[in-house]
């Protein structure tokens, strides 16, 4: 390639415009990615946390086993082993999941499905360990079973502890999700980070696409931190001081 | 399942190169923590908010993003400025200082929020301590703070480092031969990916486990001084 000129061209906002149409339809790819993924996940992580606090090894160890491999490795590895492990065996091929293995997007799915439930495992679990004793004590002097116990007191009280941590899993989900454009390119379904990849392979424009997908990713984030704050804020309002005396008549309509 | 016919120095040679990203970046990592601590606990509210950006954005964008960013965004950038320098032909610039550079910067915003934690650990007396024998800032920094926030930052730096090393396999989207991308190749001529990604997978757990031990015994060396509770 030769340039006569040097042609550095100016920041190519009409390119960004153009391209938004293209951008937004892979945004929501990556939004179901993050959702499917950490929905499922977390109505996996309870009974796995359950387990792995289990006093009996064979029940806990597997857990401990499946979290410490996938905690332990890159997901990016974890992802080429389910989109491109499967076809080393012929056998697969005959089986029901080959059309989903098949397909990136499944495949996808799986692995950060897979990641995030691991993560989310140990954290719950954590919190689980982390209830006070006391409340469960008293629970227990109250005559409730098991099962009402967990249902009641210490569940409830895990899930406001996870809060921070797992607000930070989610970020983390959003962002491991741009691992998705390192496997089936082709497909019709193409994540955010994928659908930049290919617009920068047409146009040459790295700096206008990548900035603006980063934007986007960056205004996610904050969306997330926003709901997870307010989400904490409503639920900690117990602990929170009292309006003051002075100002509690006018702040609460209808008192008095 | 795991005969690799004679393709097996592959993975020895992609860990080796792994673990050298690792370890220039976490060197990297540290030094851009240092400098981010120190402008997040400024007085200076410009360098403030300069710190408060930068963890922000690394926490908000995808390390992929920033890695793609840098490696296509720096080549365009390179190659102008080798046309404004009369070279012509395209230039490749190097994987190995971007990716490192990469993980640099942005594993540096997790090792600034650790430093930042050690900063604030150290007893607000021993300063007004060293304030009152007379010891300018630098020199309290250098003195005071900075041999002591190691022990502090030791357990939060240990996970920047086991996330760092798992980290390094994005760099294998920019053909940088480290164990990733030398499965990749592998898998090439021997066409069995579940296998080789496998082995490659527990390298990296066996990775993370060894410098599990270590972190764990340097912890506790950290804590040599402090009394059991």
């Amino acid at each position: 390639m030769n340039f006569p000129h040097c042609p550095l061209g100016p920041f190519d906002i009409p390119l960004i415009f153009v391209s938004l149409p293209q951008l937004l339809s892979a945004l929501l790819i990556t939004i179901q990615y993050v959702f499917l993924s950490l929905a499922v996940g977390f109505v996996l992580t309870v009974p796995l946390a359950l387990m792995r606090l289990s006093k009996k090894r064979w029940i806990s160890m597997p857990v401990y086993a499946y979290t410490y491999l996938f905690r332990g490795t890159p997901l990016l590895i974890q992802l080429f082993i389910i989109y491109y492990g499967g076809g080393q065996f012929e056998w697969i091929k005959d089986t029901f999941l080959w059309p989903y293995l098949r397909e990136a997007f499944w495949c996808c799915l799986i692995a950060f499905t897979l990641n995030t439930t691991a993560y989310t495992t140990e954290i719950l679990r954590g919190a689980i360990a982390n209830v006070p004793h006391g409340e469960v004590e008293a629970a227990k002097a109250c005559g409730m079973s098991k099962w009402l116990l967990y249902r009641r007191i210490i569940l409830p009280r895990a899930f406001r502890l996870i809060l921070p941590a797992y607000s930070n899993e989610v970020i983390f989900m959003l962002q491991a999700t741009a691992l998705a454009s390192t496997v089936g390119t082709a497909t019709a379904a193409l994540d955010l980070t994928g659908a930049a990849r290919v617009i920068i392979a047409n146009s040459f424009a790295p700096y206008e696409i990548f900035l603006t997908i980063a934007a986007i990713y960056l205004g996610l984030t904050y969306l997330i931190d926003l709901g997870f704050r307010g989400t904490e804020h409503y639920l900690s309002g117990h602990l929170r001081d009292r309006p003051s005396a002075a100002a509690t008549p006018a702040m609460i309509p209808g008192l008095r | 399942m795991f005969d690799f016919k004679g393709y097996g120095h592959f993975l020895i040679d992609g860990t080796i190169m792994t673990v050298t990203v690792a370890i220039v970046s976490m060197i990297g990592a540290i030094l851009l923590g240092l400098v981010g601590a120190g402008a997040k606990l400024a007085r200076n509210r410009v360098a403030r908010e300069l710190g408060r950006a930068y963890t922000t954005i690394i926490r908000g964008v995808p390390d992929l993003v920033l890695l793609l960013l840098m490696f296509y965004g720096g080549t365009v950038l390179m190659q102008w400025l080798a046309c404004l320098f009369g070279h012509a032909g395209t230039i490749d610039i190097n994987a190995f200082i971007t990716g490192t550079f990469v993980l640099s910067f942005i594993y540096g915003a997790y090792a600034t929020e650790a430093f930042r934690g050690a900063f604030l650990a150290v007893p607000k007396g021993q300063i007004e301590a060293a304030k009152a024998c007379g010891m300018n800032r630098w020199l309290i920094f250098y003195r005071i703070q900075l041999p002591q926030i190691w022990r502090f930052a030791l357990p939060a730096l240990g996970n920047v480092w086991l996330v760092l090393l798992k980290g390094t396999a994005i760099i294998s989207v920019v053909n940088l031969e480290e164990l990733t991308r030398k499965a990749q190749l592998m898998n090439g001529p021997l066409k069995m990916p579940f296998s080789i990604y496998l082995a490659a997978a527990l390298i990296y757990l066996a990775l993370t486990a060894m410098s599990e031990t270590v972190l764990r015994t340097a912890e506790r060396r950290a804590r040599i001084g402090e009394r059991a509770a």
